[in-house]
């Protein structure tokens, strides 16, 4: 069992949850993620690694609830606990050093960014930060981006903070007014992540994106996260996460990632019936 | 050596083999309880009796681990099942498990002298039924480890191979742990082999019995990544490493359409069903799909188990397409007589050359062409040639590639000075021994992919090369002339 040390909810559907896994905090670089079961009869979820503490034995994940899984893990508080927490998994990002560098995180995204960006300063780089939401609520981690970037922009689709429209947007001007910029560093949803290197392509800017194929054990011993890179196939857990993105299959993946919608509503269902079931329990 | 058997060996010979008690293929291809209910005491002991008590009993080199065949019968005949089963432990320390999925009719029962004329004695289903019969009357005692030593060694992988080998070195007193990366023990035995071949209580009943001997076991520890294995010598402070972690990587054929939703790795498809029971879904979160109809691609053991499991997922016809003949199926015989009476259509001499999706892309054909047998090739099968023209589309849902496995490269990747060969797969000497000192390696990463049995000898031979490296170093040599 993983203990649970803490957790803060940090916008509607987002929590950031802290927790005890030494072994995983000791080695943990920036890029590298867990693969987290919540509880018994669960499945095995990968979750980036946004942060450790070495001393105290601990990791920060930052989880978006948007299935059965991640809804059951916002329930959980500090004193509860994971039953499975392994890692960590996939290749660390490469971390350039002394250069000029944009990161691009759309969504919860801006989580999994935030360890990379953080390395990215601390090598010596100058760092320009696009952070995009869909609105201001859904907005994470400006003060800690902020404090690891040179440079900070901030877009909300709806326009209710900061500056209205898409991160690819922001990060035109970016590129356009800092030629000196080497590599883009992108991580959210998947039509983002093509978006942006999509745009980057036009300006030879080596970017980096990180697939969040639908894993199973995370160790390249089932092949489901498997994704097409350069007309090769790879496996997303350990020849990746992160891959070139001016080479991935984007369309493949995102059609790929809609595999178990139909199973996924079931298990959303269900779980939302034994909520109500539980409430009422409670109640009576 | 004397012989126990109160019958004549003529009287012996007339005796037909007995045959277990199975469930009928029509209910049990809908369910996944275990297919073969074993012999009952009744035919156990009549089958043991069948045992000619050989002078030279060839049933024990037959055995990769060489169990005392002979005398465990003459146990049996004695009805003394837990004499019989701690005689099986003494070389074989999962005998639940080998009495189970050992392809016994390559091994013991393929040299047994009563089979040169009659059917051979059935040693795996008695193996079994000791087992068995131990565990339903909770008999078992943990052997006392009197000896202690003072080193650590580490076990890399719970699967068959480092589950042995631990054992064993338990046994001689020395502190192991087992590092696995998935979050429950048994490797492949785990997630690979089904529920209905072996269920997990039993599995479950012999990792136990190997944690009562003092092993710990660490899950969700990915050897490479959660800690190297220059860290488990140095800061861990292990003195020996055995390496035992299987050959998980799956092989796709590399045809069109494989990135198509609905195609799975059999170790995909498997996992999903076995190790997180997707098929209790949604009771359990994880999902499998396989529709109407379904393709499984393959004429191994690891094909045979996707196929009926994809049938017990409900797929009205369940398609197993192998290249070459009946004959030449790799899969065991009985699996493939199970898979036969529970109704898979086999698509023998067959080749899948594409993989056919619909607009939302999904699986909703595999593309086929016929296949004649040629000369021999270097396996000294006959190699399948493709019939030209012959093309043909199978409508299906799902498509399952169960075409081979490498091993896993995480820890050969950041272990320097260990050597590979083909396939990655880790070289080893006589002794299992890599070319790290101190390190050892055994079962499908040393092989690339065998059978239980055969991890379990490597596992045995690693853990004895172990003490005698392990005592040369502490008498002052550097453990190389241990495997001298
Ligand atoms: C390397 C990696 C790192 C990730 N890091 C984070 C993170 O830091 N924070 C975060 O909130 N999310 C992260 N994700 C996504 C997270 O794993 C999914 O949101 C989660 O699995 C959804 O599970 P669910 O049951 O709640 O939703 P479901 O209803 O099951 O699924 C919703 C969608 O999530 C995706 N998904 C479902 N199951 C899996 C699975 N087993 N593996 C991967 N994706 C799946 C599918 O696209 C699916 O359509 C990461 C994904 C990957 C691959
Ligand atoms: C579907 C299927 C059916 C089979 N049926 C039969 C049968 O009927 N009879 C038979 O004799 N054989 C059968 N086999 C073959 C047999 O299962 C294998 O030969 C045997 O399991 C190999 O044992 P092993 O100990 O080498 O490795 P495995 O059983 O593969 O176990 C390796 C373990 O190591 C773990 N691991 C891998 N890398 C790491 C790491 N870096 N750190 C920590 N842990 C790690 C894995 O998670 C796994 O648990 C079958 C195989 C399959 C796939
Ligand atoms: S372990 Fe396997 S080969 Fe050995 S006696 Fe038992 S069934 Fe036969
Ligand atoms: S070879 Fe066959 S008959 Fe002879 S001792 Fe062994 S099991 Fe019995
Ligand atoms: S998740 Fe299974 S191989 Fe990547």
């Amino acid at each position: 069992m993983y203990p649970i040390v803490h957790t803060s909810v940090l916008a509607p559907t987002i929590t950031k949850f802290v927790i005890k896994a030494p072994f995983v905090a000791k080695k943990r670089l920036p890029g590298n993620f867990v693969i987290v079961r919540v509880e018994e009869n669960g499945e095995r979820i990968p979750l980036t690694i946004v942060d450790s503490d070495n001393a105290h034995g601990t990791i920060t994940l930052i989880v978006q609830a948007i299935g059965k899984t991640t809804r059951l893990m916002a329930t959980k508080h500090a004193g509860d606990a994971l039953v499975d927490v392994a890692g960590p998994l996939g290749n660390p990002t490469p971390i350039l050093e002394g250069k000029t560098v944009a990161c691009v995180g759309g969504g919860v995204g801006t989580a999994e960014l935030y360890p990379i960006t953080k390395a990215l300063q601390a090598a010596g780089n100058t760092v320009h930060t696009v952070i995009g939401a869909r609105s201001k609520d859904l907005v994470i981690l400006e003060n800690e981006m902020t404090d690891c970037s040179n440079h900070i922009v901030v877009t909300t689709d709806d326009g209710s903070y900061g500056r209205k429209g898409f991160v690819t947007d922001a990060l035109k001007e970016i590129i356009e007014s800092s030629p000196e910029i080497t590599a883009v560093y992108a991580i959210g949803p998947l039509p983002m992540m093509k978006a942006v290197s999509n745009l980057t392509k036009n300006y030879s800017k080596k970017t980096y994106v990180s697939l969040n194929a639908v894993m199973v054990d995370g160790t390249g011993m089932c092949g489901g996260c498997r994704v097409t890179v350069d007309g090769k196939m790879k496996f997303a857990c350990v020849d990746g996460p992160e891959f070139d993105g001016h080479r991935v299959d984007f369309d493949e993946l995102i059609m790929r990632n809609r595999t178990y919608v139909a199973a996924e509503k079931i298990s959303m269902n269900q779980y939302e019936r034994e909520c109500a079931c539980k409430a009422k329990e409670v109640a009576a | 050596m004397s012989a126990i058997n109160p019958l004549k060996p003529s009287e012996r010979m007339k005796i037909p083999r007995q045959a277990s008690i199975e469930q009928e293929a029509v209910v049990r291809a809908h369910n996944f309880e275990e297919v073969s209910w074993g012999l009952d005491e009744a035919r156990a002991l009549l089958e043991s009796t069948r045992c000619l008590e050989c002078k030279d009993p060839v049933c024990i080199p037959g055995c990769p681990v060489n169990v005392d065949i002979r005398s465990f019968l003459q146990l049996v005949m004695q009805k003394d099942y837990v004499g019989a089963v701690n005689k099986i432990r003494e070389t074989n320390y999962l005998p639940a498990i080998c009495g189970r999925v050992c392809p016994q009719e390559e091994q013991c029962e393929a040299v047994c002298t009563m089979g040169k004329k009659h059917p051979s004695i059935a040693i795996g289903k008695l193996e079994r039924f000791v087992a068995d019969y131990e565990i339903q009357h909770d008999l078992f005692v943990a052997p006392v480890v009197t000896e202690h030593r003072d080193e650590k060694v580490a076990i890399v992988g719970a699967g068959p191979s480092g589950l042995t080998c631990a054992a064993e070195l338990a046994k001689m007193g020395y502190k192991v742990t087992i590092f696995e990366a998935l979050h429950a023990a048994g490797g492949v035995l785990r997630y690979g082999i089904p529920e209905f071949r072996l269920p997990r209580k039993i599995l479950d009943v012999e990792v136990n019995r190997i944690k009562a001997l003092g092993v710990e076991i660490y899950t969700n520890f990915l050897v490479g990544r959660t800690a190297t294995i220059d860290e488990l010598f140095g800061e861990w402070g292990f003195s020996a490493i055995f390496l035992g972690t299987g050959a998980g990587t799956p092989t796709f054929m590399g045809i069109p359409g494989e990135s198509l939703s609905g195609v799975y790795s059999a170790n995909e498809f498997l996992t999903r069903v076995n190790l997180m029971k997707a098929y209790r879904f949604p009771e359990y979160d994880t999902p499998v799909h396989v529709g109407n109809e379904v393709a499984v691609i393959g004429g191994g053991n690891t094909a045979m188990d996707a196929v009926r499991t994809a049938k017990r997922l409900g797929a009205d016809k369940a398609y197993l397409i192998y290249r070459r003949s009946r004959d030449e199926m790799p899969a065991r015989l009985e699996e493939i007589h199970h898979a036969e009476e529970e109704g898979i259509e086999f698509h023998l001499l067959t080749n899948p050359t594409r993989i056919v999706g619909d607009a939302n892309n999904w699986v909703c054909g595999i593309e086929c062409l016929r296949m004649e047998l040629g000369e021999p090739d270097e396996s000294g099968r006959r190699k399948p040639i493709p019939v030209k023209g012959s093309e043909f589309v199978l409508p299906v849902q799902a498509v399952v590639e169960a075409v081979g496995q490498s091993p896993n490269p995480i820890v050969q990747s950041t272990t320097p000075g260990l050597n590979t060969g083909k396939k990655g797969i880790v070289v080893v000497d006589d002794v299992q021994m890599t070319s790290r000192p101190g390190v050892f390696a055994g079962g499908d990463l040393a092989r690339g992919g065998a059978t239980v049995i055969l991890a379990m000898r490597d596992g045995k031979i690693a853990a004895d090369a172990i003490h005698k490296y392990l005592e040369q170093k502490r008498t002052g040599g550097n453990g190389q002339a241990a495997t001298a």
